[in-house]
């Protein structure tokens, strides 16, 4: 006997993923997906954005890892409101789920942010799969990482609404061909801005923040 | 690495749409349809579910995975192509405005249960 299912297997994740887009709207915060393969330097730039995007831009952050706080102590000192999931305490899950971000958000003071950051546990592939609720999503490659990796993890950067190429200072050091990782994120995504920079430097820094605070700016009066 | 949940999700959807009238029902096939974007390793897959289905009426059964190529139309010039590598670009204009309109699948279709 042959059952019909046709179901989306990630069904309740994108229910409740769609729960939260609406909660955030209610509530007047655009919402940012940061993601990453580990040590790209996430927090880094989080911690030098916030300098430049605060208090003009209310930023909210919520900062995934499997384990250790350090992240969230590290962008604490910004003075961010910033809240750490762990995800061991779930299985050690690889990546942050709706239901994860619905729970955070939660005990987050929504009304008082323009903008909530949600940096995602370090990992090129698995966070790809998951939409949260977010309203855009930002993928984060470093110069110590391969030019081919836009290539090896096209969801990520299909999915992305804009890349950041970081950890520019580095270069002169390394054979890294900056010029090729960019044409390779092309080739995924011809139509997303990549954002050459050093977070440690700031060299690059301002094309990034000019399209974070216009995307803040675009999408609050589209969520209104 | 979240083939766990994957397969969790699929075992849950599955015993879920079993009538509740059959008694001690047996699936002897799930087949499912996984694009190739999608972030999923069919081994893995295969591995998890396996694991996770002893004691439920999905033990032992196989697992059929029609793979689902990726399909693109071109925003600027209407252009409909697949591709087997991740190359996004228009081959007829060059435009690079291009919709995903396959391969993101991950679904279940069917179930066979034993006679």
């Amino acid at each position: 006997m042959e059952i019909n299912i046709q179901k989306k297997v990630l069904e309740v994740n994108e229910t409740m993923a769609d729960r939260n887009r609406n909660f955030f709207k209610d509530k007047g915060v655009v919402v940012l997906n940061m993601m990453s393969s580990p040590g790209s330097g996430k927090t880094e730039l989080l911690c030098k954005t916030l300098a430049r995007i605060m208090p003009d831009t209310r930023t909210g952050v919520i900062v995934g890892d499997i384990c250790t706080t350090n992240d969230a102590d590290r962008l604490e000192s910004t003075g961010v409101s910033v809240i750490q999931i762990n995800t061991d305490q779930f299985g050690g899950d690889c990546h942050l789920a709706a239901h994860l971000i619905e729970k955070s958000a939660k005990e987050m003071d929504l009304e008082a942010l323009d903008l909530l950051i949600v940096e995602n546990i370090g990992n090129l592939v698995c966070p790809a799969e998951f939409d949260i609720g977010e309203d855009a999503r930002v993928v984060v490659l470093s110069v110590t990482e391969g030019e081919d990796k836009p290539l090896k993890y096209p969801l990520m950067f299909r999915l992305a609404d804009a890349a950041i190429l970081n950890k520019t200072d580095l270069l002169p050091y390394l054979d890294f061909n900056a010029g090729e990782a960019v044409e390779n994120m092309k080739q995924v995504h011809p139509d997303m801005p990549v954002f050459e920079l050093s977070a440690k430097t700031e060299q690059g820094f301002d094309p990034w923040i000019e399209w974070l605070v216009a995307t803040v700016t675009s999408k609050s009066t589209n969520n209104k | 690495m979240h083939e766990m949940g994957i397969a969790q999700q699929m075992l849950e959807i599955a015993v879920a749409s079993i009538p509740d009238d059959i008694d001690n029902p047996r699936v002897e096939k799930i087949c499912v349809r996984i694009g190739k974007l999608a972030a999923v390793v069919e081994d893995s897959l295969r591995f998890c579910l396996e694991i996770i289905s002893e004691n439920t009426p999905l033990a032992g059964a196989v697992l059929i995975v029609e793979e689902v190529p990726v399909g693109l139309l071109c925003r600027e010039c209407g252009h409909e192509w697949t591709v087997d590598t991740p190359l996004f670009r228009c081959p007829a204009c060059n435009g690079g405005n291009v919709k995903v309109l396959s391969g993101r699948e991950l679904e279940i279709s069917t179930l066979e249960l034993a006679e």
